[in-house]
C-alpha cells in the first residue's frame, strides 16, 4: 500500500433515517479524519436510501480504515472508494459571481465560453456563471477568475459514481 | 401472529417479555412514569419482569453490564430524561468500548416540547450517538415495537454493544399497534458470521508451518459464547501451542492450565510478552491490538506473521497490519478451522515447537509475578492470592474497579471458566465494580460474587450499597486499601520523580462503620496472620460485606511495560531488582 496523502472520494449508501448524516460526520470527526467536501441526497425514494459522497484527504490506508469504520454504523449499507484515479467519475457544480466592468468583464465572458460555463444571471456590473465538471476544472476556472473580479463562489461538493457496469 | 393494540408503555413491557428479559435496572423520573406505572400493574398480574432500583443511573448502567457479562444475556436499563440519560453516559461508553450488549430505555419530554429546553430535557440521541452502537428517538407510536425489536437485534448480534431508545412521554401514553419480534427484520444490518473457507485454509497453512507460534485471545471469544470457548480450548489443545490472553479474555482458557502462559500487555507476565515479541506466528482470536497490549507499535512482534479473527471488520488492520484477516463469529470460524485442520490432516512442527516451549519455560523461570511477603503488613498481591486460594472451589464471580487492585486481580486470580471475570478494560471506569457485582449477583443469586476494589474507586459508586441491601444481594466488596490512588501514585513515582500530586486518598471513611451504616457487615484485616480467617468470615456471611484489607502503601504493579516501550523492555520489579534482572534480561533478549 502507498503512503502518499491524496484526496479520496468515498461514496456511502445509507438508510435515509433521522440522524444518519450526524452519525457519519460524527464518526469522521470523532476518529480524527478530515473532510474536504460532503454531499448528500436521497437516491431511492421507495427504499429510502441516501447517498453520501465524501472527499477526504489521506493515505490509501487511512481511507480504508475510515471506510471500515463507516461500515460499522448500523444504517450504513456500503462504503466504497470511488476516487477518479481509480475507476470513478467525479462531478461538481459551482455558481460563480464575477463583479467587474470593461476589459475584465469581457475577458471573464470569453473564458467562460472556453469552460462552457452558463451565464444564469447578469447585471451591467456582474455575472453569475454556472459551471459543471470535475473539481479540477472548477478549481482552474476559479483561479482564472481571481484577477477578473471574482466575488463569490458556491460549490455543491463532489458527487461520484463508478465507471462501467460496476454497481455499488 | 396477533397484532395487539396497546399503549407505548405497555409495548415496552411486552417487548421485554418477548425478548425473554426478566430483569431490568433503573431509576424512575417524570419522563418514564408511564412505563413505571406499567411495571407496578404488571407486578399485580405476576409479570415476570423484576426491576432493581439503583441509587444512581451510572449504577444502573454498570449493573446491567455486570448482568450481561456474567450471563451472556442482554442487560437492560430504564432511566428518565435529562440527568437520567447524562448519568448513564459513562456506562454506555464503557459498554461500547468493552463490547457489552445493553439496551437502555430512556424517557424523553413530550414530542411537542422537544427542542424547547424543557425541564429535564436533553438531546439524548445526540449525546449518546458516539457512545452507543445505535440509538433511536421514537416519534411515532407505530414505530415503537419495531424499534424495540431492532434494538435487541443490534445490541446482541455482530460485535455486541449498547443501544438507546429514547421514548417521549406522550408516545408512552399513546395507543398503537404492537407487532411481534418475529416479523421485524432490520433493513440493512447483517453481521457476517462465517469467514471465507479459503482464507481459513491459508491461516491453517501458516499454523502448520509455524515454529514459534502463540495464540493471543481476547474478549471476543467470551462474547461469541460458550461454543466459541469450547472450540478455542479444543483448537489450542489440538495444536499444543502456548496461549496468552488479554484482560478481557481471561477465563476463555483455564488460567491454571500448562499451555496458558498468563495475561499479556502492560502488566502481563514476562513469558507472555516475550513470546509475543519473539514469535513467528501470532494467532489473534477476538482481540484488537489495544495499546495496553502492543506497547510501542513499531517494535510490536517484529518477526511474526499474523492471523486475526474478528467479527468487526474495522478491527482488522486498524492498528497492526495482519497477513490473514478472517471476518466472522469466532465460534463459526473455529468450527470451520477445526474441521478443515482434521480433514486436511494438518500437522504441527513437533520438534521446533518443543524448542519453543523450552524457550518459554526459560522465560517462565524469571517468575515475573513473584513478590516479597511481609510479616507485619499485608502485601496486596498476597491478599489476592489468599482470596483466590480460599474461593477457587466456589466458582466465584469477580468484578473489579480500576487501578492497581484490578491488575493484581488479573495477575493472581486464575479463572477456570468464562464470564467469571467482569472488569472495565477499555474505558477504565472507577466505580464500575460494585454495581457490576450487583448485576452479576442478580444473574447468579446462589453464587459468590466479589468486587475486588480499591479504597479510592469504591467511593465512586458507594451509594449502590443501598441497592445491595434493598434487594438482599450478598455481594462482597474486598477493598485493597493502600490509602492511595495506587496506579496514579505508581506512575507519579516512575514518571514524575515521586511528586505524589493529589493521589493520596485523605479523609477516607471508616469502611467497617460505613458497612454498618448501610446495614451490611464490615470486616477489617491489617496483618497477614488474620487474613485467612477474615476472608473465610466474609465468604460465610449471608449478606453484603465490605472487607477493608489494609495493605502496604507503596507496592507497585510489576511486571510493567512503560508506555511507549516495546514488549522486551519490561520493568520486572523495584529499583534494586531491576538492575539485577536487566543483566539477565540482556542475555535473553
Amino acid at each position: 500500500m502507498e503512503d502518499i496523502t491524496s484526496k479520496h472520494t468515498v461514496s456511502v449508501l445509507v438508510d435515509n433515517e433521522p440522524g444518519v448524516l450526524a452519525r457519519v460526520i460524527g464518526l469522521i470527526s470523532g476518529r480524527g479524519y478530515n473532510i474536504d467536501s460532503l454531499t448528500v441526497a436521497e437516491v431511492d425514494a421507495e427504499k429510502h436510501i441516501s447517498r453520501i459522497t465524501i472527499v477526504a484527504p489521506g493515505t490509501e490506508e487511512t481511507v480504508n480504515k475510515m471506510i471500515s469504520q463507516l461500515e460499522r454504523i448500523v444504517p450504513v449499507k456500503r462504503a466504497v472508494n470511488v476516487t477518479y484515479e481509480k475507476h470513478g467519475i467525479e462531478r461538481e457544480m459551482a455558481l460563480i459571481k464575477i463583479v467587474s466592468t470593461g476589459e475584465k468583464r469581457v475577458e471573464s465572458m470569453r473564458l467562460s465560453d472556453v469552460f462552457r460555463a452558463k451565464v444564469i444571471d447578469t447585471t451591467h456590473d456582474s455575472f453569475v456563471f454556472e459551471l459543471n465538471g470535475s473539481p479540477r476544472k472548477i478549481d482552474a476556472f476559479i483561479d482564472l477568475m481571481k484577477p477578473l473580479g471574482l466575488s463569490e463562489v458556491s460549490r455543491t461538493g463532489v458527487v461520484a459514481i463508478a465507471r462501467g457496469t460496476e454497481k455499488m | 401472529m396477533v397484532n395487539l393494540q396497546m399503549t407505548g408503555a405497555q409495548m415496552v413491557l411486552k417487548a421485554l417479555e418477548d425478548h425473554q428479559v426478566d430483569t431490568i435496572f433503573g431509576y424512575p423520573g417524570g419522563a418514564v412514569l408511564p412505563i413505571y406505572d406499567e411495571l407496578a400493574k404488571a407486578k399485580e398480574t405476576n409479570n415476570p419482569i423484576r426491576h432493581f432500583l439503583v441509587r444512581h443511573e451510572q449504577g444502573a448502567s454498570h449493573a446491567a453490564e455486570g448482568y450481561a457479562r456474567s450471563s451472556g444475556k442482554v442487560g437492560v436499563m430504564l432511566v428518565t430524561s435529562g440527568p437520567g440519560v447524562t448519568n448513564s453516559v459513562t456506562g454506555l461508553t464503557d459498554a461500547m468500548m468493552d463490547s457489552i450488549p445493553l439496551v437502555c430505555i430512556s424517557g424523553q419530554v413530550p414530542t411537542h416540547l422537544i427542542g424547547t429546553d424543557a425541564f429535564q430535557e436533553c438531546d439524548a440521541v445526540g449525546i449518546t450517538r458516539p457512545c452507543t452502537k445505535h440509538n433511536w428517538l421514537v416519534k411515532d407510536i407505530n414505530d415503537l415495537s419495531r424499534i424495540l425489536h431492532e434494538a435487541f437485534y443490534v445490541a446482541s448480534t455482530g460485535r455486541p454493544g449498547p443501544v438507546l431508545i429514547d421514548i417521549p412521554k406522550d408516545i408512552q401514553f399513546q395507543t398503537g399497534t404492537y407487532i411481534g419480534p418475529e416479523t421485524v427484520k432490520h433493513k440493512s444490518y447483517r453481521p457476517k458470521l462465517k469467514a471465507n473457507i479459503d482464507r481459513i485454509d491459508e491461516a491453517l497453512k501458516l499454523i502448520a508451518e509455524s515454529e514459534m507460534p502463540i495464540f493471543y485471545t481476547g474478549g471476543g471469544v467470551i462474547n461469541s459464547g460458550n461454543a466459541a470457548v469450547q472450540l478455542l480450548r479444543e483448537f489450542v489443545r489440538l495444536t499444543g501451542f502456548p496461549i496468552t490472553s488479554t484482560l478481557q479474555g481471561l477465563g476463555a482458557f483455564p488460567g491454571d492450565d500448562n499451555q496458558f502462559i498468563g495475561m499479556l500487555g502492560m502488566h502481563g507476565t514476562y513469558e507472555a510478552n516475550m513470546a509475543m515479541n519473539k514469535c513467528d506466528l501470532m494467532i489473534n482470536i477476538g482481540a484488537r491490538f489495544d495499546d495496553r497490549i502492543t506497547g510501542k507499535i513499531d517494535e510490536f512482534s517484529p518477526n511474526s506473521k499474523k492471523i486475526h479473527i474478528d467479527i468487526d471488520p474495522s478491527s482488522i488492520n486498524k492498528i497492526v497490519r495482519v497477513d490473514v484477516g478472517l471476518v466472522g463469529d469466532i465460534a463459526h470460524v473455529l468450527e470451520d478451522a477445526i474441521k478443515l485442520w482434521k480433514s486436511k490432516v494438518y500437522k504441527i512442527n513437533k520438534a521446533p515447537i518443543k524448542d519453543w516451549w523450552k524457550t518459554i519455560d526459560k522465560w517462565k523461570e524469571m517468575d515475573s509475578l513473584k513478590f516479597e511477603k511481609d510479616k507485619e503488613t499485608i502485601k496486596p498481591q498476597h491478599a489476592i492470592q489468599r482470596l483466590y486460594d480460599l474461593t477457587k472451589e466456589k466458582d466465584a464471580f469477580i468484578t473489579t474497579e480500576v487501578g492497581q487492585h484490578q491488575m493484581w486481580a488479573a495477575q493472581y486470580y486464575k479463572f477456570a471458566k468464562p464470564n467469571r471475570w467482569i472488569t472495565s478494560g477499555a474505558l477504565g471506569t472507577m466505580g464500575f465494580g460494585l454495581p457490576a457485582a450487583i448485576g452479576a449477583q442478580v444473574a447468579h443469586p446462589e453464587k459468590l460474587v466479589i468486587d475486588i476494589a480499591g479504597e479510592a474507586s469504591i467511593l465512586m459508586c458507594i451509594q449502590e450499597m443501598s441497592t445491595a441491601i434493598q434487594h438482599k444481594l450478598p455481594v462482597k466488596i474486598f477493598i485493597i486499601n493502600n490509602q492511595y490512588m495506587g496506579m496514579v501514585r505508581q506512575w507519579q513515582e516512575l514518571l514524575h520523580d515521586k511528586r505524589y500530586s493529589h493521589s493520596y486518598t485523605d479523609a477516607l471513611p471508616d469502611f467497617v462503620k460505613l458497612a454498618e451504616a448501610y446495614g451490611a457487615k464490615g470486616i477489617r484485616a491489617t496483618t497477614p496472620g488474620e487474613l485467612d480467617k477474615a476472608i473465610k468470615e466474609m465468604i460465610d456471611y449471608d449478606g453484603p460485606v465490605i472487607f477493608d484489607c489494609i495493605v502496604t502503601e507503596n507496592e507497585n504493579v510489576y511486571p510493567m511495560i512503560p508506555s511507549g516501550k516495546a514488549h522486551n523492555e519490561m520493568l520486572l520489579g523495584n529499583e534494586s531488582e531491576k538492575e539485577e534482572i536487566s543483566e539477565e534480561g540482556k542475555v535473553l533478549l
